[in-house]
C-alpha cells in the first residue's frame, strides 16, 4: 500500500475515524490493530520478521529490567555490608549478564537484518573474486523477502533495547504496547527512526477529537502530498531517463540529472515524513522532525545535522560514542597521542569511528558498494572538512565580515549542494566506476548548447512539465525561507478565512492538478521504503 | 459578539467554504474530463441513449461492428422498426451485457441483436476504451458491475467515482472544446449509429495470423450465456449477428463455435460475411476504411436485409403510423439527412 495510494489514503482516514469513534483507552489499541492490518497488506510474508524483533526485544527489556531491578534491590538490601570496591564489582559482575542479553537481541536482530538484507551482495562479491581468481565455482543468489521498513524498525527497536541497557529508562512492560512502538504505521515505511521517550507518551495517550490538530495535521500531509506527487515523481521521469542511459546522456546532462536527483530526493523523502509527521499529529502523536531544510547548511557537517536527523543522531549515540569510548579506541588515543602528537593523535580515534559509522551508514541505506562509496564520501569530505578548519578560521580572521555576507553565504549554501549532489550520484547509477566516469564526463564533455537546445524535452517531460517543476520549486524554496523566522501553518491560520481556504484549497488542488499520479504514470516508491 | 453568534457564523463560513470547494470541483471535472465532440466522438455514443424515448423495439448491443454497420434510420425509414443501437468502441462482451441490463431498467424491447465479435477478448483489455464504454453509463448497479468487470490491473474503481482523479493531467491540455462544451454535449450519432459517407476501398486485406486456441474463453461464453438468459428472461428475442467487417479476421473455428451454440440455444444466428453478395456490398464503395467498417452506403444495404428478418421472422410491426413515434422519426430523420448533407460536402461525396 503506497503512500500516494487511494487505498493508504481511505485506509488512513477510516483509521482516523475509528481512533476518535472508539473509546479513548482503546485507541491505543485500535492502533496497533491498523499497524498490523497496513503491514499484512504490504506482505503476509512480511509479519513473522517483525513478530521477531518486537518479541525478542520485548522479552530482552523485560529481563533487563528484572535483572536492574535485582541489582538494586540486592544493593539496598547489602548498604551498609558492602564497600565501594566491592559494590563497584558487584556492579560490573550485573552489567556484563545485561551486556549479554544485549548482545543477544543485537546478535538477533541484526543477524535477520544482514541476512535478508546482505546475502546476495556478500554472495555476489564472493563470486566476483572467484571470477577474478579464475575460479569457475559460483555461488547462486538467495531469494530472501525483505520485509517492508525492517531497516527501521529494526533500528528503532535496538535503540530502546540500548537504552534499557543503558538505564536511560526502563523497559515497556506490556507487550502490546511495546509492539505498537515497533510497528506505528505511518513511519514504518521510511522513518522517522523515533526514540521510545520520545514518541511513548503521545502514542500511548488517550486523545479527544480536536479540530485544529486534525486540520494541522492534514495540512501536514497536503504538503507532504505536493512534494512527493507534485515535483517528486513528475521529476522522477527525466531522473530514471538520465541515469538509465548513460551512454546517450553525458556532460551538461550528467549535471542536470544530479540536480534533478538531488530535488527529487529531497521532495521524496520529506514529502513522505511530512505525511508520516501530518498522519501522527492528526492522531494527537508527535513524531520527532526528521529534516530542517538541509539545504540551506553551510557546510556537510551542518547538512548532515539537518538531513535525515533521526538517523544521524541514532548512528551518533549508538555507534560513534560506543566507539569513540570503548576500551580498544581509548588504548589507541594514547597510542597515537604518544607518537603522533596531541594535534593529530587525538583525531585518529574520532576518524576511526566516524569511518565506521559512515561505512554502516552506507551499508544501511543498501546493499551495494554504490552506498558504501557514498557514505565513505562524506567521511573524506568531513574528514577534509575538518582538517581545513584551521585554513577557514585564518581567512576568517582576515576577513571576519565575509560570514554577514549574503553572498558568501549563498556561496557556502551552493556549496554544500553541489558537492551533496555530486556524492548522491552513487546513489544513480549501476555500479561504481560508471559514476566515477560520468562525473568525469561534466568536464570533459561540453554540451550545454544541446541540452539546452531541446535536449532536456527527449527526457519524457514536455515544456508545461518543466513549467510545473520550476513553479514546485519556487514554493517550496519560499517556503522554506519562511520557515526560518516560523511556523507557516501558524501564520497561515492567523489570516482570514478567505486567505486560509485560498492556501489550503489552492494547495489541494494543486496535487489534485499537477500531480503524477493514476493510469500513465507509474506509481513510484518512496525511495527511502525499503531502506 | 455573543457565542451563539459565533458559532453561527462559523457553521455559515463552513458551508460557505464547503459549497465553494464541492461547486468548484464539480466544475473543474466538468472541464477535464473529455467531450468526444470533434475526434473519437465514440466516447459519446453510450450517454446518448438516455436521452430518448425509451420504446425501441430493437435493440443492438455490440462494438463498432454495430454502430457503424447498422443504420436506424433505414429499418425506421423502410420497415417502421424503431430501434437503437447500445455500442461503443472495442465493446467488450461483458459491458453489452450490463449495458442491456442497464437498458432492460428502462424499457423492454421485443429482439436484441448482438454482434458476437467480441467473444474473442475474454480478459480486459484497453483503459481507454472502457472509459468511452462505461463512462457514458448512468450510476446503477450494472454500472458498478459492469466497471468491476472491465478494470484493467492499472484501472481503479474511484477514477470512474471521480473522473478528474483520472483526467486531472488534461489541465495542461485543455481546447476551446473544453469549455464549449461544459455542460452538454454535441449528439454525435444517429440512433447509436455513427455515420461515414466517405469511401476507401478495401484492397490487400490480410488473412488472420494463426492463433494458439481458436476457443472462445469461458468468460465470455459466460457472459454470451447471461445475454442468453437475460433475453429469456424478458421475454426478448436475441439475434447473434457478424457484421460483415473484413478485418478483424473471423476465423471458421470462431464461426463453428458460434453457429453450434446459436443451435444449442435455438437462437437465430446470421453471419453477415456470407451475405455479401445477396446483400449487394461491394468492398470498394461500401467501405470508408478499407474494409474494417461499412459507409453508410454498406450500412444502409445490411441494414435493409436485417430489417427484412426481423419484419418476417420475428414478427415486428410497422409502427410508421403511430403518430408520436413518426412525429419523434421526422426529426430524427431530418438530423439525419442533414448530416448526410453536410458529410457529402465534406467528404466530396456525389
Amino acid at each position: 500500500m503506497l503512500f500516494t495510494s487511494y487505498e493508504f489514503m481511505i485506509f488512513v482516514l477510516v483509521t482516523a475515524v475509528l481512533y476518535y469513534l472508539v473509546p479513548k483507552r482503546f485507541q491505543w489499541c485500535l492502533l496497533l490493530a491498523a499497524d498490523y492490518v497496513f503491514y499484512a497488506i504490504a506482505g503476509a510474508a512480511y509479519l513473522p520478521f517483525i513478530l521477531i524483533t518486537t518479541i525478542s526485544a520485548y522479552l530482552a527489556g523485560m529481563k533487563l529490567r528484572s535483572m536492574k531491578r535485582r541489582q538494586e534491590q540486592y544493593l539496598a538490601e547489602h548498604k551498609a555490608q558492602m564497600n565501594r570496591e566491592e559494590k563497584k564489582a558487584y556492579k560490573a559482575v550485573e552489567k556484563k549478564k545485561q551486556w549479554r542479553w544485549l548482545l543477544l537481541t543485537l546478535l538477533l536482530n541484526l543477524g535477520i537484518l544482514a541476512v535478508l538484507k546482505y546475502t546476495n551482495f556478500t554472495i555476489a562479491n564472493i563470486n566476483s573474486l572467484l571470477h577474478t581468481f579464475g575460479s569457475g565455482g559460483r555461488i547462486s543468489p538467495v531469494d530472501f523477502v525483505l520485509p517492508l521498513g525492517i531497516s527501521f524498525y529494526t533500528f528503532q527497536t535496538l535503540g530502546y533495547i540500548i537504552d534499557v541497557y543503558r538505564g536511560k529508562y526502563e523497559a515497556e512492560t506490556h507487550f502490546f504496547k511495546f509492539a505498537l512502538f515497533v510497528s506505528f504505521f505511518p513511519q514504518l515505511v521510511q522513518g522517522p527512526i523515533s526514540r521510545f521517550d520520545a514518541l511513548s507518551k503521545s502514542l500511548f495517550a488517550e486523545h479527544r477529537f480536536d479540530a485544529v490538530t486534525v486540520s494541522r495535521g492534514l495540512q501536514r500531509i497536503l504538503w507532504g502530498y505536493f512534494k512527493k506527487m507534485v515535483i517528486a515523481d513528475r521529476m522522477l521521469v527525466a531522473v530514471n531517463a538520465l541515469i538509465q542511459n548513460p551512454d546517450t546522456y553525458q556532460g551538461a546532462y550528467v549535471f542536470a540529472g544530479m540536480l534533478f536527483y538531488a530535488l527529487e530526493l529531497y521532495a521524496d523523502f520529506t514529502g513522505g515524513i511530512d505525511i508520516t509527521i501530518g498522519i501522527a499529529e492528526m492522531l494527537g502523536i508527535r513524531v520527532a522532525e526528521n529534516f530542517h531544510r538541509p539545504y540551506f547548511s553551510k557546510n556537510i557537517k551542518e547538512y548532515w545535522n539537518r538531513w535525515h536527523i533521526t538517523m544521524g543522531t541514532w548512528f551518533t549515540d549508538y555507534i560513534f560514542y560506543p566507539i569513540s569510548v570503548c576500551q580498544p579506541m581509548l588504548n589507541l588515543s594514547k597510542f597515537s597521542r604518544k607518537h603522533l602528537g596531541d594535534a593529530l593523535g587525538k583525531r585518529v580515534p574520532v576518524y576511526l569511528s566516524s569511518f565506521v559509522v559512515w561505512f554502516t551508514t552506507g551499508i544501511w541505506h543498501g546493499a551495494s558498494w554504490n552506498f558504501i562509496v557514498w557514505g565513505l564520501g562524506n567521511f573524506v569530505v568531513i574528514m577534509i572538512s575538518q582538517e581545513l578548519e584551521p585554513l577557514y578560521r585564518r581567512f576568517h580572521g582576515r576577513f571576519p565580515q565575509a560570514k554577514e555576507k549574503w553572498g558568501f553565504r549563498a556561496f557556502q549554501v551552493l556549496r554544500t549542494v553541489l558537492l551533496m549532489s555530486s556524492l548522491r550520484m552513487f546513489d544513480c547509477y549501476r555500479d561504481v566506476p560508471l559514476t566515477f566516469r560520468m562525473f568525469g564526463t561534466m568536464f570533459t564533455r561540453w554540451n550545454w548548447g544541446e541540452m539546452f537546445r531541446g535536449g532536456l524535452m527527449g527526457l519524457g517531460l514536455a515544456g508545461k512539465d518543466y513549467f510545473i517543476l520550476l513553479a514546485g520549486l519556487v514554493i517550496l524554496i519560499v517556503v522554506s525561507l519562511l520557515q526560518r523566522t516560523g511556523g507557516v501553518r501558524e501564520r497561515i491560520a492567523a489570516k482570514p478565512v478567505w486567505i486560509r481556504t485560498f492556501v489550503w484549497y489552492g494547495l489541494f488542488l494543486a496535487v489534485l492538478l499537477f500531480g503524477a499520479y493514476g493510469v500513465g504514470y507509474d506509481a513510484s516508491q518512496f525511495i527511502y521504503n525499503q531502506f | 459578539m455573543s457565542e451563539k453568534k459565533r458559532s453561527k457564523k462559523k457553521i455559515m463560513t463552513a458551508a460557505v467554504v464547503t459549497a465553494f470547494v464541492l461547486v468548484t470541483l464539480w466544475l473543474l471535472q466538468c472541464l477535464l474530463v473529455p467531450k468526444y465532440a470533434s475526434a473519437v466522438v465514440e466516447g459519446n455514443l453510450i450517454a446518448e441513449y438516455y436521452k430518448e424515448e425509451k420504446d425501441h423495439d430493437v435493440l443492438f448491443i455490440g462494438d463498432c461492428e454495430v454502430y457503424e454497420n447498422f443504420v436506424p434510420a433505414v429499418l425506421w425509414e423502410n420497415y417502421g422498426i424503431n430501434s437503437y443501437i447500445r455500442g461503443s468502441a472495442q465493446q467488450l462482451i461483458w459491458q453489452s451485457y450490463y449495458l442491456l441490463e442497464d437498458a432492460l431498467r428502462y424499457e423492454k424491447p421485443d429482439v436484441v441483436v448482438f454482434n458476437v465479435l467480441s467473444m474473442q477478448y475474454n480478459e480486459p483489455q484497453r483503459e481507454a476504451y472502457n472509459r468511452m464504454s462505461l463512462e457514458g453509463m448512468k450510476w446503477s448497479m450494472s454500472k458498478v458491475n459492469a466497471i468491476k468487470a472491465s478494470m484493467t490491473e492499472e484501472e481503479h474503481f474511484l477514477d470512474y467515482v471521480f473522473p478528474i482523479l483520472r483526467y486531472h493531467s488534461r489541465i495542461t491540455e485543455l481546447t476551446g472544446e473544453d469549455v464549449k462544451y461544459l455542460f452538454s454535449r454535441p449528439q454525435v450519432s444517429y440512433n447509436g449509429y455513427y455515420m461515414r459517407v466517405d469511401s476507401k476501398p478495401a484492397e490487400n486485406v490480410p488473412d488472420g495470423r494463426k492463433l494458439s486456441n481458436y476457443r472462445f474463453g469461458d468468460n465470455a461464453y459466460d457472459y454470451l450465456d447471461r445475454i442468453t438468459q437475460l433475453c429469456a428472461d424478458n421475454d426478448i428475442e436475441l439475434i447473434l449477428v457478424k457484421a460483415p467487417s473484413l478485418y478483424p479476421y473471423w476465423y471458421e473455428e470462431w464461426e463453428e463455435q458460434m453457429e453450434e451454440y446459436a443451435a444449442e440455444h435455438g437462437l437465430k444466428y446470421i453471419n453477415f460475411l456470407e451475405l455479401i453478395g445477396e446483400c449487394g456490398l461491394d468492398f470498394s464503395t461500401d467501405t470508408y476504411d478499407a474494409g474494417l467498417h461499412l459507409n453508410l452506403w454498406g450500412a444502409i444495404k445490411i441494414t435493409d436485409y436485417l430489417g427484412e428478418v426481423l419484419r418476417r421472422d420475428c414478427g415486428l410491426e410497422d409502427r410508421r403510423g403511430q403518430e408520436h413515434l413518426a412525429e419523434v422519426w421526422e426529426q430524427k430523420l431530418e438530423d439525419y439527412y442533414a448530416e448526410i448533407a453536410r458529410q457529402k460536402e465534406l467528404y466530396g461525396v456525389k
